[in-house]
């Protein structure tokens, strides 16, 4: 049972100012997950008749992209995971006792609550072109048309994105670049998206900016932040794909 | 979060499209850097092949002229962009307000701060690196192009430019800056031309091992050919 | 309570083409007249909104999530079942049929079933055409295969990630439809009432999470896609916000739950590791099919697994089920763990756990081998217990992982509220006791894309042309709103001293003993007496801080306990109503000598049905007769 000293950002509102709140979070086990720990913290803040501290979260086994803090600087914490799989051992095993804890912070994911953050601007870029227009109904047979393995495969590594947003949070610049390009990736990669790929990258992209959120200057940083470990390969393909629907034949 | 006149690029760009002229601009400069440090060179051979090199150049007439024009508008062209690229990054990323600078002021390690993981140094400094370079370049055509100081030469109108590079650079201080600045834009270089070829989408699977080293070597050429001229007229190896 | 499944006439194969030539159309020129809301954005309600928003209808979608994006579909791990039959190893739509009637042991409705066997085709090319990038072979074409005991592989997966695939899919094609301007979507929004007039859905009520705002939204009709309610164990593997709250409001007003005992546990999770323990981790079921389970032959065998013998191991499905072995249904396989470690045989900590072992195959097939099979698996394992699993044998525990019952529907997809229609796991009607592996993923997708748009257009044109949407001025809407406001503010002002989650958890524990694994009469009981006390405990003296009007997550976890509180004794009615055990209910009184479950076909092969009347009242049991026309009533046997 270990004890930590946190501080952890509290904000009770969008446009309130901020501050660091210390705790010392007593009990804790290896085995508790991060956000296991913060639960405990809430549960003493509540018995203490304070508010608890706003934080996402839902499905806690790294799917979801709910969870989103920032800890010890770095956007989901010392390992490639999401918080919500970053377990306390890993503070336990490097002798780490002193943990602060920031919301995902960005011009274009403005601050909400404490460390909830409103990332509807993801949602915004989606919906400007990432998808194919197909309406529900008469789809040819799945198996008519082949695909190569190692298309297929590519493309699947670039939708295993799951739009936490910690690739913004980790970026300089806070650029939306690989999140962006893993869809424009995934769907330049199969027949399926072919037809719109001009419109996609263009309009995804310009939505991107609109968004407010940074250009790409290739630090690499959103690649080692990712709990996925989306490929920056995405951001030279989004690349392509902008020059081709630029100066490329159209078909 | 809708944008505003001054967090846009200029000419209604996207910012990928002005990264790619970015890259584009500074793949230009590149070729010129090395085509300069080759003319450059001759000053190691033993006749009087730089000044005829140069001779050549300035016997150009208007087509000097154009290139100068061409040259200066890559110029300006990269480092616009990059100002505005830079300026709009740092409008996303979000500047501190007030109550935040003043809880960074007590000691707090992370408030809106930012840990790096992977970015090489030379990536984090571009805009520093670019800085002194543009400075260094305005210093450099002051001193050798423009500046009205240069020892005549003999019956002629044209200068000895081998004496004048070895004039400059017998001044510890006058090498000295020249060095910071090669190496300023070494480093600029080394991230840059690798950071122009992912921009522009070359780097692919086949690409990618040749991508990373090629900043390196650019660097390390260009670097270490500027770099050789200040030090070798310094320890008297060219006179 | 009228309980009319409106299942069409004809043969069985004939049902669905005949029922769609028979249903009523909405002119297109008509159909953006119709406002239409949907609760949830998961499998279920984001292929609803899409597809919905693509015929023109006027569609507002509300989830609690920050994004369409998280539903806990997402969560799905393991495939998606369909009757291609690509493979050529001899499956067919009537097959799927039949596996999915057999596995939900006799308790769902054929009609139902051989409809979504049969959408279950249309589904996969739907989504390939979407782009969702499932797994493929070689040459280019879907790989498939065999899953949770099938003896076809019919199951197209996406590595282990097959929800979430299919979900992003589903997400997009809403996003499509957001952007065209059809459909309107209402993030971290919570349904809290359904307004109901004269029996038929008028709108819902819903709380802005982020401002607390109580707005009313009126509708022609509203559509729950709410899933499951697990989280009424405290402990399941479904999401932290996963609740009960849109289907047992509804319910309140007059929507009949079907069916509520029915709980799926997961044999293949990981266990417990102590009281700080918030949620469960599935681990994909395939990891029996190299995996051995067992415990130690004696009580209290404290040492190292490796240090135990082989002949002082009991591998026990191997010896109760020698011809399914570690391959055995859910079901049993997770009430045989439960049996091992009610007698202190269970290993670990806690004592609730047992071995997967793949010693043997490592040893056969080498470590490179089980990597490539499960690696993705064991590295979870890893990182969540601090455990190798390639030295180390696994520890299991079964968890909730999914719930049959559900909201009464019929064949249209209908409650028994007018216009209120339930789709995905929210609704009880395709998997009866028990629900196979890989048909979550196809029912809620069934429901969504294919079923629901078709039926509620016979619905609305229904209607008439002289229909007016009540508005939200209504005396039903007002009334609705009050209650609403009225119980946010009670929860405010209580002001007591326990939280929130401490009651979650107590009610979870009540639950998981008298209402889990393994139920019997007096455990029932005793849950329904237990249940109201705590209820009581919980209104006198539950404490929830902070205020109404901002993003307040204590205020949205104690609406949702409020209601498990409730809901929780009507599972337990209705588990000590059924007399019989099947699939997801077993009673402990009712199994065979050799402790497999037994089914009473006289009197209990229907759907409860159960009807809310007063808060103080006993709830009255309905029942929908199953008739088995197509496929005989057989006893599962795996043995």
């Amino acid at each position: 049972m270990a004890t930590y000293k946190v501080k952890i950002w509290r904000q009770s509102g969008p446009n309130a100012n901020g501050h660091m709140e210390r705790h010392i979070v007593k009990g804790i086990d290896g085995d508790m997950s991060f956000l296991e720990m913060l639960d405990h913290l809430n549960e003493d803040l509540e018995e203490q008749g304070k508010e608890p501290v706003a934080f996402d979260h839902d499905c806690r086994e790294g799917i979801c992209g709910a969870c989103s803090l920032v800890i010890n600087g770095q956007a989901h914490g010392p390992e490639t995971t999401t918080t919500c799989q970053l377990h306390m051992r890993s503070f336990e095993e490097h002798n780490v006792s002193e943990i602060d804890i920031e919301p995902f912070r960005a011009t274009a994911f403005p601050i909400i609550k404490d460390c909830v953050v409103d990332r509807s601007g993801f949602d915004r870029v989606i919906q400007s072109g990432g998808f194919v227009s197909v309406n529900t109904g008469n789809a040819p047979d799945a198996n008519a048309n082949a695909i190569p393995k190692p298309e297929a495969d590519t493309a699947f590594d670039a939708a295993a994105c799951i739009g936490c947003g910690a690739c913004v949070a980790a970026c300089k610049n806070a650029s939306a670049m690989l999140f962006v390009s893993a869809k424009v990736s995934h769907l330049a990669h199969l027949p399926q998206g072919d037809a719109e790929r001009r419109e996609r990258v263009h309009s995804m992209v310009n939505t991107m900016d609109k968004e407010g959120f940074g250009s790409c200057t290739n630090y690499g940083e959103c690649e080692a932040a990712c709990p996925k470990s989306i490929s920056t390969d995405n951001i030279a393909t989004l690349n392509r794909e902008f020059i081709r629907s630029k100066v490329g034949p159209t078909t | 979060m809708s944008s505003n006149s001054s967090n846009s690029v200029p000419c209604g760009m996207t910012t990928v499209g002005a990264k790619m002229l970015v890259a584009l601009t500074g793949m230009a400069l590149i070729l010129f850097v090395i085509a300069h440090m080759l003319g450059n060179l001759q000053v190691f051979l033993p006749g009087d092949e730089l000044n005829q090199y140069a001779h050549k150049l300035k016997s150009m007439g208007p087509l000097l002229w154009v290139a100068r024009i061409g040259l200066l508008s890559v110029f300006v062209c990269h480092v616009g962009l990059t100002i505005a690229l830079t300026r709009r990054n740092a409008k996303a990323r979000g500047a501190l307000s007030s109550n935040e600078i003043q809880i960074r002021a007590t000691g707090e390690r992370y408030v809106n701060g930012y840990s790096y993981e992977t970015a090489t140094t030379a990536s984090r400094f571009m805009i520093h690196t670019g800085i002194v370079i543009f400075l260094f370049v305005i210093y450099h055509l002051l001193h050798f192009t423009i500046s009205p100081d240069h020892p005549p030469v003999a019956g002629d109108e044209l200068i000895d430019v081998k004496a004048m590079v070895i004039e400059g650079f017998s001044h510890s201080i006058v090498a000295g800056v020249y060095i910071i600045a090669q190496l300023a834009l070494a480093a600029h270089i080394y991230h840059g031309a690798a950071s122009a070829l992912q921009t522009l989408g070359l780097r692919t699977d086949s690409t990618k091992p040749g991508v990373s080293k090629a900043g390196i070597l650019l660097a390390a050429i260009i670097g270490i050919g500027n770099i050789s001229i200040p030090i070798c007229v310094l320890t008297d190896i060219i006179s | 309570m009228k309980l009319d499944a409106k299942i069409p006439e004809g043969p069985i194969q004939d049902k669905w083409a005949n029922h769609k030539m028979a249903m009523k159309l909405v002119n297109p020129a008509n159909k953006r007249k119709y406002k239409v809301i949907i609760i949830g954005s998961g499998l279920a309600g984001a292929s609803a909104a899409a597809t919905m928003g693509e015929l023109g209808y006027n569609v507002d979608c509300f989830c609690f999530q920050d994004s369409p994006r998280r539903a806990h579909s997402i969560a799905a791990q393991g495939g998606i079942n369909a009757a291609k039959n690509y493979p050529g190893d001899g499956d067919s739509i009537y097959r799927l049929f039949y596996d999915t009637v057999k596995g939900g042991d006799f308790r769902s409705r054929e009609a139902n079933v051989y409809r979504l066997a049969e959408i279950s085709n249309q589904i996969i090319d739907h989504c390939v055409a979407q782009g969702v990038p499932f797994a493929r072979e070689y040459g280019g074409l879907l790989a498939n295969r065999s899953f949770g005991g099938a003896q076809v592989s019919r199951t197209f997966y996406a590595r282990g990630q097959t929800g979430q695939q299919l979900l992003i899919g589903a997400y997009q094609a809403l996003s499509r439809q957001i952007a065209a301007g059809t459909v309107q979507m209402h993030t971290r929004s919570e349904m809290l009432d359904v307004v109901v007039d004269d029996n038929t859905a008028k709108g819902v009520i819903v709380r802005n999470l982020v401002t607390g705002q109580i707005e009313s939204h009126a509708a022609d009709a509203v559509v729950l896609a709410t899933g499951g309610y697990g989280n009424v164990f405290y402990l399941s593997t479904n999401a932290m916000g996963c609740n009960v709250t849109a289907a047992y409001r509804a319910y309140k007003k007059g929507a009949g739950f079907a069916n509520p005992c029915y709980t799926q546990i997961h044999p293949t999770c990981i266990p417990v590791s102590g009281e700080h323990q918030s949620k469960l981790t599935l681990m994909s079921e395939s990891l029996r099919n190299d995996g051995r389970v067992w415990v130690p032959k004696e009580l209290g065998d404290k040492r190292k697994p490796d240090e135990i013998p082989e002949n002082e191991r009991d591998y026990y499905l191997e010896r109760k089920y020698p011809s399914f072995g570690n391959l055995a249904p859910r079901d049993i396989a997770s009430r045989s763990a439960k049996e091992v470690c009610d007698e202190g045989r269970g290993v670990g900590n806690t004592g609730l756990g047992v071995y997967l072992d793949f010693r043997d195959a490592i040893s056969r097939l080498g470590e490179d081998t089980i990597s490539a099979r499960y690696g993705n698996l064991f590295d979870m394992y890893e990182r969540i217990t601090a455990e190798n699993p390639y030295q180390n044998p696994m520890r299991i525990y079964p968890a909730v992982h999914y719930t049959m019952g559900g909201l009464w529907v019929d064949y249209n997809l209908m409650s028994t509220i007018q216009g209120l229609y339930v789709i995905g796991e929210a609704n009880f009607s395709d998997h009866g006791a028990n629900r196979l592996g890989a048909s979550a993923l196809m029912q809620g997708l069934a429901d969504g894309y294919f079923v629901l748009p078709q039926t509620i257009a016979d619905y609305l044109a229904s209607l008439g042309s002289d229909h007016q949407r009540t508005p939200i001025e209504d005396q039903a809407f007002v009334d609705a709103e009050e209650a609403v406001k009225s119980q946010v503010n009670t929860l405010l002002n209580i002001n007591g001293r326990r939280t929130v989650d401490s009651f979650h958890k107590e009610l979870g524990r009540i639950m998981w003993e008298n209402c889990g694994m393994s139920r019997t009469k007096s455990g029932l009981e005793t849950a329904i007496e237990e249940i109201p006390r705590l209820r009581q405990e919980f209104w006198n003296d539950v404490k929830v801080n902070g205020t109404a009007d901002n993003l307040n997550m204590s205020l949205e976890k104690a609406g949702r306990v409020a209601d498990f509180l409730e809901f929780g004794e009507l599972m337990c009615r209705d588990a000590l109503a059924r007399e019989e055990s099947a699939g997801g209910h077993f009673r402990a009184e009712h199994q065979t000598s050799e402790g497999e479950a037994l089914r009473n076909d006289d009197d209990f092969c229907h759907a409860a049905v159960w009807e809310y009347t007063a808060d103080d009242e006993a709830p009255v049991r309905h029942r929908e007769e199953l008739d088995f026309e197509n496929i005989k009533l057989a006893t599962r046997s795996y043995k």
